[in-house]
Order: structure tokens, then C-alpha cells, then sequence
């Protein structure tokens, strides 16, 4: 089994969020960036996948910043075997070029499956996999929470509105990630002394420009301060007033 | 002058709310582009495009055919990038739902055109501009799309439908070939009935203050008599308590309900950042100082246990009289 990950370097999830200078990004001193939550979900089930074939090779692949070497090697220490980095100095909001980049590098890899978290907790794009497997007309399962691989076929689970989607494909394919596909191992010491020595190949991204344009990043609006109605059950016949008569939301 | 095109969803070959919500954004957007608002229904033999001039659709396409019942992402992707390609449109629209975030980028990939899901608000300001939330809402983009043209995914509840009556002139269109790579073989619907978190709009969330899994019959309750769905913290989630589906928060969904309750979660950045677009947030915990107090517009302090069956019980009241 061949597999290729793709991941992403993003802010972690509990970082406070600050608009930067020029207005138009975060400013990312102080933020911790790590490998997008989603990611590792695609990490754990392509090593899943190649333990239980008994052999193959697991490639991480990114787009991002010379500093997405850390990230790649986060996915060696958890046990994949090499990484690429396409290294962009910039990556924009448009997924496409993103997608266009990473296509090129997977096309003629020889992978049998290629996987990514279903969304990167950045951008909040959900788009760049499937973009991905659309490009190399690829099948793809999107937002995958249970995963099968059996003789040259696929077949996933995907959360929808009150469902789950059951969906069937044959390999080579693109599945994206969702959190519940599996539970990620931590890097052990010992992983993340042999990720140093890793393979881990630098090459120029050659981003398009995109077709969208930063007009302005803010902060949400701060909601305003609420009230406290009372304490206590006592308090639930004012609730209900308040949302019939002043909210009018019941 | 482009016209704009809705691609609405439909569930057992009846469209789901959302997509008058979709349609509504494409009529507001057309009539700033001096465009007409078309819209795509793709599903089973028999689905209707018939109604969809109330909300202001000029020209309705229908795709139908049987092996388009279930989301079938090859066909519906193709289906609808053939009806785009085949017209002058600026912008297609679709919802943000499970279906909506598959298709907008395969629609996108084989146009090679600008993508920007999961918007909140869709304007025509010399160019589409969109307002898109980013960092679970920690922060908003205001993107200029200079594709042409763009897609867009809009947030469920994000846009109230609003009626303006048109033509809505219904013409069948073919249904795509080409190869189906992927198939989608069934729907398991665990519940039916049940409300999704991210398009209902009253969401009632539990927290770690509900103290084990077996207690969010209350919640159950509380959401019954309010019509709402039934959300959950990331702490319970992750305690195994309920299903990840049910996740509000930077790790799970979004949601922009009109009516939002936390009932023992303490609000946590990441749920906080999940709700920040909720119109009316309710906080009931037993610590004052729990930073859920922050954003609620109306707080209760106090022993969940006693206020949530009273909560109900009002409720219901109200409701039957």
C-alpha cells in the first residue's frame, strides 16, 4: 500500500486569535502552530493501513511555509516515512491553486490512496481534497468517519444531515478525514528521534494566484453583554418571558 | 450583466429548507448584479422544480432521474457544471450541508474557478464580495471573488428565505453522463426525525455539568419541546457521551440557530467560537463566573437539574397555549 497524507501547519485550536497589522491576516506571534486536528485523523488510518497490509510506504505531503518542515515531521514521528514539502512563502484563500499544486506532485506517484483531514481548522475550507481527487479524476469520499479497504476497493462513511452516506469506490482514490475515523497516536520519544533522520524533500510550490482577493480580516463583533435572569428554577418563568416578549424567539 | 444559479438540495425528492434560503441569496445577489436568478433541483424521477418562482427563481432547471435519489457526487457534480457551463452566470450558490460541502469544490475543480464555502453573507459591491467566518469564527474574512465565475457555499440559517415572485419557468434538462467513480449505496438513517445541529434553528447543547451520558434525556427533553436538535460540548464528546455529529465547536459544527442553550458547558474558546452567530444565546450553569455568562443574552445560575425539567415543563406550556 501506497498511501500519501496531505496536511496542513495551522494556529491550534485554543490559541486566542489577533488580527495582524496589515489587517488582511492573524498575527501569529505568541500562536502555537501545529498540525491540523483533521490531519492526524488522515496520519492515524494511512499507518493503520499500511500495518495491517504488512508493508508499503506513507508520504506526508505539504503545502505551506519553509516552518512546515516541523509539522511533516510531526506525521514522521507518529510514523510515516518521508515527507515532501511544495514550500510556498505565501498560501492564499483560494483553494484551487493549493489543490492545482498538489495534484501535480501526487499525479504520477503511484498511490494507492491519498488522504487529508476533512477541513483544515484554519481556513475552514473543506475543499482542497475533493478539489484533489477531482483534478486526477479520482473517486472520492469526503468527511470519511469509517474507512474499509479490501482487495483493491473502498468503502467509507460519511456523516450527512440525521444519516450516514455509505459510499463505494475502487481504488486508486481520495478520502478525506473526519474527526471519529479513528483515534490518533501520539508521536512516542522514540518516533520523533527517527523522524530527524527521515527523508524529507524541499521543492518550489509554484502557486497560481488565485481569484480571491483579501479585502479585510476583523474580529467577529463582540456580542453584547447579556444578563442573568435569576438563580435557580425559580428563575425559568422570567427566561420564558424574556425570550417570548423581549427576544420573541419562542 | 450574469445571472446567478442556485443549486438546491432535496431529501427523498423534497427540498430542504435551506434551499429557499440559497435561493433567496441568488435573488438578493442578481438583482445587485442586474442578473436573473436561476436554480438546479437534481434528484429522482418525479422531484419538482414547481413553487421555486415564490422565492424568486426566473427559470428553474430540473435534473431527474432515478439513480439521482441519493447524492451521487460524479453525477450531481457533473450535472451541474454542464447546466453552469451551458448559461452566463457570475455565481453559483449552494448550501454549506454535508451535500453542498462535497460538491461546491468538485464544481469549482472542473470549472477551474474560485471557490469560498461556508459564507455568511453574499454582496455585489463591484465584484461578489462574501463575509466568511475562518478560525471556527475566531475571525471573519471579507473576500473579494474575482473569479468568473465564483462558487459559494452559504451557511445554513445564515439568510432568511423571503418570497419574490417571478417566472420560476421549469425546463428539464439531461442529466450528465460520464463515469461514476464513486456511488453512494445507501443512507443509514439512524433517526430520522432527528434534527441536524447545524441547520436546526434552536440547538440545545449539553455540557460536562450534565455529569454522564445517561442524563441527556434531559436535554432530549428540553429540545423536544422546543423543536430543536440536540448539541454537545467537545468534552462529552470526547468522554464518548454522545456522537460527534452532535459537536458544536471548532472541532465540530458551526451553528447560527435564532435560539441557542447551553446547559452546563462552561464555554470553552472553541464552543464559544461555534456559536458566536447564534441569534439568541441561553446559559444555564452553576458557576457564575463561567465564561458562557460572556456571550448569553440571558443566564440562569443554578442547579441544572432542578431548572432544565422546569425549563421544559414551561415551555411546553407556553407552546400548547
Amino acid at each position: 500500500m501506497k498511501i500519501a497524507v496531505c496536511v496542513k501547519r495551522v494556529p491550534d485550536s485554543e490559541a486566542r486569535i489577533k488580527i495582524g497589522a496589515d489587517k488582511t491576516s492573524i498575527d501569529e506571534s505568541g500562536v502555537k502552530l501545529v498540525l491540523n486536528p483533521y490531519d492526524e485523523y488522515a496520519v492515524e488510518e494511512a499507518l493503520k493501513l499500511k500495518e495491517a497490509a504488512g508493508s508499503g510506504e506513507v508520504v506526508i505531503v505539504s503545502v505551506g511555509s519553509e516552518a512546515a518542515q516541523e509539522t511533516i515531521r510531526t506525521a514522521l514521528a507518529m510514523g510515516a516515512d518521508r515527507g515532501v514539502l511544495l514550500e510556498a512563502d505565501a498560501v492564499g484563500l483560494d483553494p484551487l491553486p493549493v489543490a492545482r499544486a498538489l495534484a501535480t506532485e501526487l499525479k504520477d506517484g503511484g498511490y494507492d490512496l491519498i488522504l487529508f483531514g476533512k477541513i483544515a481548522s484554519d481556513d475552514y475550507s473543506h475543499a482542497v481534497g475533493v478539489m484533489v481527487a477531482e483534478l486526477l479524476g479520482l473517486p472520492c469520499a469526503s468527511a470519511a468517519i469509517k474507512l474499509e479497504i479490501a482487495d483493491g476497493k473502498g468503502r467509507a462513511e460519511r456523516e450527512i444531515e440525521g444519516g450516514v452516506e455509505v459510499v463505494e469506490f475502487a481504488l486508486p482514490a481520495v478520502v478525506t478525514a473526519d474527526k471519529g475515523l479513528n483515534e490518533p497516536r501520539y508521536p512516542a520519544l522514540r518516533g520523533i528521534m527517527m523522524a530527524k533522520k527521515k527523508p524529507l524533500e524541499v521543492k518550489d510550490a509554484a502557486l497560481d494566484a488565485g481569484g480571491v482577493e483579501i479585502l479585510q480580516l476583523t474580529l467577529p463583533a463582540e456580542r453584547k453583554e447579556g444578563r442573568i435572569v435569576g438563580e435557580g428554577a425559580d428563575a425559568v418563568p422570567a427566561l420564558v418571558d424574556a425570550l417570548r416578549n423581549e427576544a420573541k424567539v419562542l | 450583466m450574469a445571472n446567478v444559479i442556485a443549486v438546491l438540495e432535496q431529501r427523498d425528492g423534497t427540498l430542504k429548507r435551506v434551499s429557499r434560503e440559497v435561493l433567496t441569496a441568488a435573488r438578493t445577489l442578481a438583482d445587485a448584479m442586474d442578473g436573473e436568478a436561476h436554480a438546479l433541483v437534481i434528484g429522482p424521477s418525479g422531484v419538482s422544480g414547481d413553487g421555486l418562482g415564490e422565492y424568486g427563481a426566473d427559470k428553474v432547471f430540473v435534473a431527474a432521474d432515478d439513480a439521482l435519489a441519493l447524492y451521487q457526487s460524479d453525477l450531481y457534480a457533473a450535472t451541474t457544471a454542464d447546466v453552469v457551463q451551458g448559461g452566463d452566470y457570475g455565481v453559483v450558490i449552494l448550501a454549506a450541508t454535508a451535500m453542498g460541502k462535497d460538491l461546491a469544490p468538485r464544481v469549482a475543480a472542473r470549472l477551474g474557478c474560485t471557490l469560498a464555502t461556508d459564507v455568511t453573507a453574499i454582496q455585489y459591491d463591484g465584484g461578489v464580495v462574501v463575509t466568511r467566518p475562518v478560525y471556527a469564527g475566531k475571525a471573519v474574512y471579507r473576500l473579494k471573488l474575482t473569479g468568473a465565475p465564483s462558487v459559494v457555499s452559504l451557511r445554513p440559517n445564515a439568510v432568511a428565505p423571503e418570497q419574490n415572485a417571478k417566472a420560476g419557468a421549469v425546463e428539464a434538462t439531461s442529466v450528465a453522463g460520464g463515469p461514476a467513480r464513486a456511488t453512494t449505496v445507501e443512507v443509514k438513517q439512524p433517526d430520522r426525525a432527528a434534527l441536524d445541529v447545524a441547520e436546526a434553528s434552536v440547538v440545545v447543547s449539553g455540557g460536562r455539568g450534565l455529569k454522564g451520558a445517561e442524563h441527556f434525556k434531559l436535554i432530549e427533553d428540553l429540545a423536544a419541546a422546543v423543536g430543536g436538535a440536540v448539541g454537545a460540548s467537545r468534552a462529552v464528546v470526547d468522554a464518548g457521551w454522545r456522537s460527534h455529529a452532535e459537536q458544536v465547536g471548532q472541532t465540530g459544527k458551526t451553528v447560527s440557530p435564532s435560539l441557542y442553550f447551553a446547559v452546563g458547558i462552561s464555554g470553552a474558546i472553541q464552543h464559544l467560537a461555534g456559536i458566536r452567530t447564534a441569534k439568541v444565546i441561553v446559559a444555564i450553569n452553576k458557576d457564575p463566573d463561567a465564561p458562557i455568562f460572556k456571550v448569553a443574552d440571558y443566564g440562569i445560575v443554578g442547579d441544572l437539574f432542578e431548572i432544565v425539567p422546569r425549563l421544559t415543563e414551561e415551555i411546553k406550556k407556553v407552546k400548547e397555549g
